[in-house]
């Protein structure tokens, strides 16, 4: 037996209009219970007893009209760093995974440093590197232009990234069957064709999404090179706050990032999503 | 002349006395005790050592002399530690009042409460023995080619960039140990402090420091006084002010400023 359709399209069998029965009230409970906690938290928060306190230090329209301009100016010395840092996370990660996927004996230091390399710069915070290489290098009286904090921060942030970039390679490149490598040497490549050819276009590619989570990371921790002088956005934020004495501008600097970052994060989801359907 | 004011000094001090009764009662976070908040660290010479306890140290003898007048003895005053986001946050404070060199600006005012100023600081450029050397002058066309640096949440980045204009962005920092540091790495070759503060690190923190000029308080246009921090509407405010009316009428501030601040004179002034 069918139901009627109002002429659109084909008509519905009964179990197909059963299931869109239950998806429009999920839809229509879901609907209403966010809207009562939105309706709950516009009118709960300002019974809070400091709430107009709270609103002329972090929501403050004048605050955030006048220092807006000035924070997405700085923003784009985040945006400048995070475009020169990428490429160069991405090349000595790659260079470190090779490392630790060396299997010829005399090349085991090569392997030894790979591992030893992983473990300091992800165990150690970001910011401690930046404040040791950012300052410590330069320290060591290096001529102007050499000592820039632009230059040693980057590096910071590339040996540290790196590290991750590394090991999420490394996952990809174990996660090749080992067939493969038996095939291609049965073809005849090379050790290094092999990598080249056959291990890495495949490693790569799978590993895509969860190096995006690593780089939407970067983009917020670049904000960190603002200890050792560089006014980017936080700083100026922070110097915002300091003379206005008001936190509005962080809000402001949060909203930035925001409009960079979800983007991003739901095209990760999306390359995800993508290379699930493709292996199922 | 000189009659009537220490009769009204007498008069004040015999108000303060009683002040704890009359002003500052109730109106303290804990009764009969006074909480005052100084940074972390408090460097010299605001506070000697880091231990504002010793009373020793401009800040921490203004304190103690403010607290002295409201009617608290000494045991009666306890010191915490603050960031300058602890103070101006919105929110229930854990200090009477907080000291550590806030300027005093009408934005700041807004949100915060200040009391009436106790020191009128002059700014200071710090620089090292090797840009002076390299033929750097106390006047703001040789300012201007330095490479600069401060400290974000002072409000000396203002005058770097309003009054000295420099060629190249200034660069920032969290704290004065971070400045130095940038210095020590020749990232920066100055950099704006108020000058007792410049002239602290220049023979403390910095081998080859130098303080190669002042801007005088009285020049620039934006008078860099620090003022006690209070919460927005702190009732305490009152009696802080007129305790500080009460030193200054006594000279008694003065003499604090010179046991402490002595060496600030003799600084190049900068055209």
């Amino acid at each position: 037996m069918t139901f009627r359709n109002e002429g659109r399209g084909p008509a519905l069998t009964r179990r197909q209009a059963y299931e869109a029965r239950l998806r429009r009230r999920s839809n229509t409970i879901a609907a209403l219970s966010t809207l009562a906690v939105v309706v709950a938290i516009v009118l709960l928060v300002p019974l809070a007893p400091r709430w107009e306190a709270v609103k002329k230090s972090f929501f403050n329209w004048d605050v955030f009209a006048r220092t807006f301009p000035g924070l997405l100016e700085a923003f784009l010395l985040d945006v400048a760093i995070f475009a020169w840092s990428a490429p160069l996370i991405f090349g000595l990660g790659l260079v470190i995974a090779l490392m630790r996927d060396v299997r010829s004996p005399a090349l085991y230091p090569l392997r030894l440093f790979g591992i030893v390399y992983t473990d300091v710069f992800r165990g150690v915070p970001v910011i401690l590197v930046i404040y040791l290489v950012g300052f410590g290098i330069p320290g060591l009286g290096l001529p102007r232009p050499w000592n820039s904090p632009y230059i040693w921060g980057t590096v910071a942030l590339v040996l540290t990234y790196a590290a991750y970039v590394a090991e999420v390679f490394r996952t990809g490149i174990e996660s090749i069957h080992q067939s493969q490598r038996a095939a291609a040497s049965s073809l005849g490549l090379s050790e290094g064709d092999t990598m080249r050819y056959v291990i890495l276009p495949q490693a790569i590619r799978r590993v895509v999404p969860a190096n995006m989570n690593l780089f939407i990371a970067l983009q917020k921790d670049v904000a960190l090179l603002s200890f050792i002088g560089p006014v980017e956005i936080f700083r100026q934020a922070g110097v915002y706050k300091s003379l206005l004495a008001n936190f509005t501008p962080y809000v402001g600097a949060a909203l930035i990032f925001l409009a960079i970052t979800i983007p991003a994060t739901r095209y990760a989801d999306y390359l995800l999503a993508r290379q699930m359907k493709a292996r199922n | 002349m000189r009659l009537l004011t220490s009769a009204m000094v007498l008069m004040m001090s015999a108000g303060g006395a009683l002040a704890q009764d009359s002003c500052a009662a109730g109106k303290t976070l804990e009764d009969g005790v006074l909480t005052i908040a100084t940074g972390n660290p408090a460097y010299y010479p605001w506070v000697m050592n880091d231990d504002p306890e010793s009373k020793e140290g401009f800040e921490a003898a203004v304190a103690y002399a403010v607290a002295g007048e409201m009617g608290f003895s000494d045991d009666q005053v306890t010191w915490v530690r603050s960031s300058f986001d602890e103070a101006i946050q919105p929110g229930v404070k854990n200090f009477d009042f907080n000291l550590q060199q806030y300027s005093i600006t009408p934005e700041r005012d807004e949100i915060v409460d200040f009391s009436a100023p106790y020191y009128s600081a002059a700014m200071a450029v710090l620089t090292t023995e090797p840009v002076a050397a390299g033929g750097a002058t106390p006047d703001l066309d040789s300012l201007a080619g330095l490479k600069w640096g401060g400290v974000a949440s002072h409000t000396s980045y203002g005058m770097i960039t309003g009054v000295i204009q420099p060629d190249s962005d200034p660069l920032l920092y969290g704290d004065n140990a971070d400045v130095t540091e940038a210095m020590k790495a020749r990232q920066i070759d100055a950099a704006l402090f108020d000058l007792p503060t410049a002239l602290f690190l220049a023979a403390v923190m910095l081998d080859d420091g130098v303080v190669l000029g002042q801007f005088p308080a009285d020049r620039s246009e934006n008078p860099d006084q620090f003022g006690m921090l209070f919460e927005e509407g702190n009732p305490l405010k009152d009696c802080v002010d007129a305790a500080l009316e009460s030193l200054k009428a006594s000279g008694r501030l003065a003499e604090i400023e010179a046991q402490w601040l002595a060496e600030a004179t003799g600084v190049p002034v900068i055209e």
